[in-house]
């Protein structure tokens, strides 16, 4: 008994502060999912929270080799930056990535480009087909529940029935840190390893554990052109239209996603601790400030969830 | 240095509740200028004046579309020193249900009482439920004290009824407040209408609670996740157990026992990817190294032998009933515990709790969505399992539909 009162010990216990805390929660989740699951899968989109959400994947099992593939659904339309970033972690860990290219979709004719090129709603089918295709059981997703309104409502353990879908009325009770992620055949679980996280936790922990990132987190010089109230970058996808005039501006991004809908931040914070500063004095959310596809209406995230969005 | 605190709210239908998390919200500057003008925008909409904050937290088309809240929320606040994670639970629909999962991870509660109803059968449900899941720390806002003019005897009449009732059932800690959650009085900032309370603001009494957990006086329990064998040419004989301590303190040196195989080994390193420690508390992900090859995997829970937990075939456990379906006896269900998930029967129904007492009834029938009964369990195989009175974080289990997959009770170990 006395031992157990030694000095070390409740260093120990006192040195747990909130972000080991949140990594310790995580850990011990994507530790279940592992262990449970047959064939589970990390969704990879090269942003910070994927970012974060691989790195704590791989603290899960260290020191053994990462027992699951990581999945990206690549619209076509994103960042060289990102895509870049995402081939060199894939190459520099050793990991398996499966990529689901919503172009092959629109080249086979499963699914049809939107009139006005924005690609992110069509990232569902594709992400469904490949979970079919590969039958796996559990996504791992590095969503948070202070994106939005509707994530708030999200399980840790999230079932999906056999279409993907979402229903926030028959959400099973999460009780202790007991995950139930029984399904039937055909059904998958989606897993949120960061849903008690915010976006200043998750920036905190990348400057905590010197996780990289791709450099469009990071200020630089860009052209971009307004539209819909956010700045966004030329690209294949369709813009600039003819009167949006494109301006160089010293910008960075708070999320990364489709180059269609993800605007830029007019920013100078170049570094690690400057971009902290700058998120925890920040007055917008992250989505509010970068998220066309959330602005549709008050519960554009909820709806795209019930059809199986991540 | 942050600490963190996860906290739930509880109160009856119209006491403000969805009102007071927004306030807190707000006043912690965790509500951003685009999130408030989608509020604003709404509440316009609904041909509201006043920001409406009870917007903010409905996130769902019905709740909006209704204005009720349906299923729990989950948010975050923050002050320089403490991160909140708040489970907000819903009052009146599915109010048990939505109230034991919130609560089953807090160490704190926040109960809300409408000054001018005073407590009320709910009140006293919410109370029960907060005292039978033994979260550590009771917070009782008397909200809406602008409608009775920040009347003092008011708020000591209902702090009194409430504390009785608390005393009444063994809750350790309780602090009364007396708040406007729509004006904001006492929740981030001291009234000056409450001359007369010398008490903390809510978001103080927040702030100041005990989050660390007395480790250091629990027994140890270490359920194992998984084990790691990476078998490559750096690591070849490396066998970690893969877990987080639930309970205690686990160290290098211990001489530990797996149960329920029984098999006894030392510890010998608590690995991280930090690199070795020579300890580990509750709460933290770890990887243990044993010095014997001893049969341990996933479902087993290590323990000092001299503070092992019971080993069971048979559970007498109170169940709280998440399901639409009634319980009976004769039930064949799976039991998740720990790590370790095994079938079982449901022999026997042996008693209903009354909420408002906590007592036990004569043995029920059937138990319905939301009551709280008392069974006895056979299971297919043995369990390693505390009291739920003695430790929170080792005495809490599942009972699932090993048809659907359901969830469909908690279980607390008796």
């Amino acid at each position: 008994m006395t031992a157990i009162m030694t000095a070390p010990a409740r260093s120990a216990a006192v040195e747990a502060d909130h972000l080991a805390a949140l990594e310790s929660e995580a850990v011990h989740i994507i530790r279940e999912v592992i262990a449970e699951f047959e064939r589970p899968v990390l969704l990879f989109s090269g942003g910070k929270d994927s970012a974060v959400l691989l790195h704590l994947a791989l603290c899960a099992v260290y020191p053994a080799p990462l027992p699951l593939p990581l999945l990206h659904v690549d619209t076509g339309h994103n960042f060289p930056e990102v895509i870049s970033y995402r081939d060199r972690r894939v190459l520099e860990l050793g990991l398996r990535l499966h990529v689901a290219a919503v172009q092959d979709w629109i080249d086979d004719g499963r699914l049809t480009e939107r009139p006005d090129g924005t690609r992110n709603p069509l990232q569902t089918v594709p992400l469904l087909d490949t979970i079919n295709e590969h039958r796996f059981d559990a996504v791992l997703g590095g969503a948070r529940r202070d994106e939005d309104r509707a994530r708030a409502k999200e399980r840790i353990v999230s079932l999906r029935d056999a279409f993907g879908g979402w229903d926030p009325r028959r959400q099973r009770p999460e009780l202790w840190n007991l995950y139930n992620g029984r399904h039937s055949a055909g059904e998958h679980v989606r897993v949120f390893p960061l849903s008690n996280w915010t976006e200043l936790d998750v920036w905190r922990y990348i400057a905590r554990r010197d996780i990289p990132v791709p450099s469009i987190y990071y200020a630089h010089q860009r052209e971009v052109f307004a539209r819909d109230g956010m700045w966004l970058t030329a690209g294949t996808w369709g813009g600039p239209r003819r009167g949006e005039r494109v301006v160089l501006k010293s910008v960075r991004y708070r999320t990364v996603g489709d180059t269609s809908c993800t605007g830029a931040v007019e920013s100078t914070a170049a570094t690690l601790e400057e971009v902290l500063a700058e998120v925890a004095a920040s007055r917008i959310t992250e989505r509010g400030a970068t998220r066309a596809d959330d602005r549709l209406s008050e519960a554009a995230m909820e709806d795209r969830k019930r059809e199986g969005y991540f | 240095m942050t600490s963190l605190l996860r906290l739930t709210t509880a109160g009856s239908v119209d006491d403000g509740k969805s009102t007071l998390v927004g306030r807190l919200l707000h006043d912690t500057q965790s509500i951003m200028t685009d999130q408030l003008a989608a509020v604003e925008q709404a509440t316009r909409a609904r041909g509201g004046d006043l920001p409406d904050l009870a917007l903010f937290t409905d996130g769902l088309r019905a709740e909006r579309e209704q204005g009720i809240t349906i299923d729990a929320a989950y948010r975050y606040f923050a002050t320089p020193t403490r991160k909140f994670v708040l489970a907000d639970c819903p009052g009146h629909v599915q109010y048990t249900r939505n109230t034991v999962c919130g609560a089953s991870t807090a160490e704190l509660a926040v109960i809300l009482v409408d000054a001018r109803q005073g407590l009320v059968e709910q009140t006293r449900r919410h109370l029960a439920v907060m005292a039978f899941l033994r979260v550590p720390h009771l917070v009782l806002a008397v909200n809406k004290m602008d409608l009775v003019n920040f009347d003092e005897p008011t708020f000591r009449r209902i702090e009194s009824e409430f504390a009785a009732a608390a005393g009444a059932l063994g809750v350790p800690d309780l602090v009364a407040v007396p708040v406007s959650a729509l004006h904001g009085d006492n929740v981030a900032v001291a009234s000056r209408r409450t001359q007369w309370y010398r008490g903390p603001t809510l978001l103080e009494h927040l702030e100041a609670v005990p989050t660390g957990r007395a480790a250091v006086a629990e027994p140890m329990r270490f359920p194992v996740q998984l084990v790691l064998r990476p078998r490559t040419a750096e690591h070849p004989d490396y066998r970690g157990l893969a877990g987080r301590v639930a309970s205690g303190v686990l160290e290098v040196g211990h001489e530990v026992i797996a149960l329920p195989s029984g098999g006894r080994s030392t510890v010998v390193g608590i690995d991280t990817p930090d690199g070795p420690m020579s300890c580990a508390a509750a709460g933290q992900s770890v990887t243990v190294l044993l010095s014997d090859e001893i049969d341990v995997g996933r479902g087993e829970v290590l323990a000092r032998p001299e503070q092992a937990p019971r080993v069971v075939t048979e559970l007498d456990a109170d169940l709280c009933w998440l399901a639409d379906h009634p319980l009976r006896a004769g039930a064949r269900v799976l039991v998740k515990h720990g790590t370790r998930t095994v079938r079982a029967v449901v022999t026997e129904l042996t008693g209903r709790l009354d909420l408002r007492t906590l007592r036990h009834t004569a043995p029920p029938a059937a138990l319905e969505l939301n009551e709280i009964g008392v069974a006895r369990i056979r299971l297919a195989q043995p369990l390693a399992v505390d009291s739920y009175a003695t430790d929170r974080h080792t005495g809490g289990f599942l009972v699932i539909d090993a048809a659907d997959g359901n969830t469909l009770a908690a279980g607390l170990v008796g």
